[in-house]
């Protein structure tokens, strides 16, 4: 059965790089000395810390949760002492401090009562037992939105979903985290995907693997025939072409099914989930494992490394203790990336945490940035946009400060691919513009909600004023009519 | 004369409904002030001389007062208000703005004695008579008039501390090779 595939506008095709990091095998990264878990590492609220400093705690344990909708716990990756609750350093762009968890690893790495022998039990059938097994799993996506994975398998019963997407694509140069699992987990990613699907009620899953993957989509299709007549009736694997960012949820989901994500709307309204194999993975470990999500695997790459290759690391490990299992450094001065080469977020130093958003550890010669030059309307950057925006319109905006055209002009609808900062003849950073545009226009909306929450209960203390002050009137007249009536008797 | 006496009525039902109307459904409020006390941050203050956001818009609208009398809504209040009104842009008149923080009462020094209650135009401290107070974080604007009526000096004024949360990514800092855009004095030559 070959079905067709469409095209995403613009995009660009890169030079891979990923061959290097996949010449040693995966490996388990041995345990650092000390973990850093930051308490927010996803998108939503921030866990709240169920533990103590000093409490011992096992591996698989909560240590941190919130009661919001929109969250995910927290888990120990091994066994030992909590050695301090505070602020710590966090990979953010701002290079502030964020509120985190230290463990002391006691070196035994025992899990909690339940959960040591590697069993593979059968999954509950009900629907809300399953999401809360995720939800309580502290899954969230692991493609680098960290969005938690409970809220997007929770499409409401108005919504109706017909395709399930299991994105592998991995379209950045040099990860290859996803590449890896897939080869190394290709029957886990096909049962979690069988079972994601039918949790959503979708008529069919497709497993996408970009077409530079020859043997992750190998493998998947090995782990579906094995997987037997009833799975491959409702999962397929589809190669996509490579061109970056096919892996982008929105520009997948265009590719595979011809359908385009409305503006400021969700894939869950044009009747798609699409969640990464990591997360997918990370699921079935949930279900059919009951073993929360408290490590992932990285890809430790670039010129700067003796041995590049991919390591399974606990959360919280940090990003030097992996470098130093990849051969460690080959520069002198390097630069680290966590993510990609496009879209990833420089580090300030290697102490930092490895949390459920990182995907690689990029290690690059340091560069400066080359000066910028005046944009010269060359167009190159609408035509690599692959959303159609008009990026030098945007930038146009958002330099001057016009940040209510920027916001007309879609500046929200930019996923911050990079493909247009990529292309520019000038060097313009461009994302970091719109970037810096959308924390404005953020910021201002945060500020204007506040000030009319303010104004509303200045409001209501003036009313609240009036009306103590009438009742005062009422009671000081009050007693003088009674003694009128008394004096009467 | 039908068509005169039925157009007639139609002009006298129809006017009737319109001044019923006018009555019925009048609009008290003054739609300039209320897009000036839109812009204005809510803070309520009272640094600009009027008791709260609202009264000066009031006086904005009237052409009482200036433009450039709110420090917390800093220069993007004067300029926003300054094309609404088709005013001219004036510098700001108080010092320079503070920077935003939020009240905090030192729980251990507080008598209980509810003045900053009532001083707190948001309502935004609770506690009762011989009780600590506290200040609700989320609602205090920062307004500063809970300060000054503390007979023990417990409150003090902490700047909001930058987290990843509220951290907004800066201008980027680009090195160019060549001004932004020429000058006017290059463009003439």
């Amino acid at each position: 059965m070959r079905r067709r595939l469409w095209r995403f506008p613009g995009g660009l095709r890169l030079p891979g790089h990923k061959a290097a990091s996949l010449e040693l095998p995966l490996a388990e990264a041995p345990l650092p000395e000390r973990l850093t878990l930051a308490l927010r590492q996803h998108i939503g609220a921030a866990a709240e810390p169920r533990v103590r400093v000093g409490q011992h705690v096992r591996k698989g344990e909560v240590l941190a949760r919130s009661r919001e909708y929109v969250s995910a716990p927290v888990h120990a990756p091994t066994s030992g002492r909590i050695a301090a609750i505070g602020e710590r350093a966090v990979p953010h762009p701002s290079g502030l401090h964020a509120p985190c968890l230290e463990l002391e690893p006691d070196g035994e790495d025992r899990w909690l009562d339940g959960l040591e022998d590697d069993q593979v039990e059968q999954p509950p059938s009900e629907p809300a037992e399953l999401r809360a097994r995720i939800r309580n799993a502290g899954i969230v996506g692991l493609g680098g939105a960290v969005f938690p994975s409970a809220v997007k398998l929770t499409p409401g019963p108005q919504t109706a979903i017909d395709t399930l997407v299991i994105n592998g694509v991995e379209c950045e140069p040099y990860i290859t985290c996803d590449d890896t699992l897939m080869r190394t987990r290709a029957s886990d990613v096909v049962a979690g995907a069988a079972l994601l699907r039918g949790l959503v009620g979708a008529a069919h899953a497709v497993l996408a693997v970009e077409d530079n993957k020859p043997q992750a989509a190998a493998a998947l299709r090995d782990a579906l025939a094995r997987a037997g007549e009833e799975q491959t009736g409702t999962l397929e694997v589809r190669e996509v072409p490579t061109r970056f960012p096919a892996g982008g949820e929105k520009q997948l989901i265009k590719v595979l099914t011809g359908r385009e994500v409305p503006r400021g709307g969700l894939p869950l309204h044009i009747g798609v989930v699409c969640l990464n194999v990591g997360t997918t993975a990370a699921v079935y470990d949930a279900v059919f494992r009951r073993r929360p999500l408290i490590s992932r695997i990285v890809t430790v790459t670039g010129p700067g490394v003796h041995r590049p290759r991919n390591l399974l690391a606990r959360l919280g490990t940090p990003v030097s203790h992996l470098i130093e299992q990849a051969g460690g450094y080959a520069l002198e001065r390097a630069r680290l990336t966590m993510g990609g080469p496009m879209m990833g977020l420089t580090l300030s130093d290697d102490a930092l945490p490895v949390t459920k958003a990182t995907n690689c550890i990029l290690v690059e010669p340091e560069r400066a940035a080359a000066p910028a030059l005046p944009c010269i309307r060359c167009g190159a950057c609408a035509g690599a946009c692959p959303v159609r925006l008009l990026p030098q319109q945007l930038y146009w905006y958002a330099q001057s400060g016009q940040f209510d055209k920027a916001r007309t002009q879609g500046v929200f609808d930019c996923i911050e691919c990079g493909c247009c900062s990529h292309v520019c003849p000038s060097n313009i950073p461009l994302v970091q513009y719109y970037r810096h545009a959308k924390s404005e226009i953020a910021a201002g909306e945060r500020e204007r909600q506040r000030a009319e929450r303010s104004r509303r209960r200045h409001e209501m203390r003036q009313e609240r004023l009036a009306r103590e002050q009438a009742a005062r009137k009422v009671r000081r007249r009050a007693p003088t009519r009674e003694g009128a009536g008394d004096e009467g008797q | 004369m039908m068509a005169v006496l039925a157009l007639t009525a139609l002009a006298v039902a129809l006017g009737g409904a319109l001044g019923y109307a006018a009555i019925r459904f009048r609009v008290e409020t003054n739609p300039v002030a209320d897009q000036v006390d839109n812009i204005l941050p809510q803070t309520q203050c009272g640094q600009c001389g009027y008791a709260g956001c609202r009264p000066y818009a009031e006086a904005i609208a009237a052409e009482e007062a200036d433009i450039n009398r709110c420090p917390p809504g800093g220069e993007a209040t004067v300029i926003a208000l300054a094309e609404l009104l088709g005013r001219e842009a004036k510098p700001l008149e108080a010092e320079a703005p503070r920077v935003p923080s939020r009240a905090l009462i030192d729980e251990a020094e507080c008598i209980g004695c509810t003045k900053c209650i009532q001083a707190c135009p948001v309502d935004a401290i609770v506690g009762a008579a011989k009780q600590m107070h506290t200040v609700l974080a989320a609602e205090c604007t920062g307004c500063d008039l809970c300060v000054e009526p503390c007979p023990v000096d417990c409150i003090e004024m902490v700047p909001i501390a930058l987290t990843p949360e509220n951290w907004k990514w800066p201008r980027p800092a680009v090195q160019w090779l060549e001004p932004e855009a020429p000058r006017c004095a290059e463009v003439a030559r």
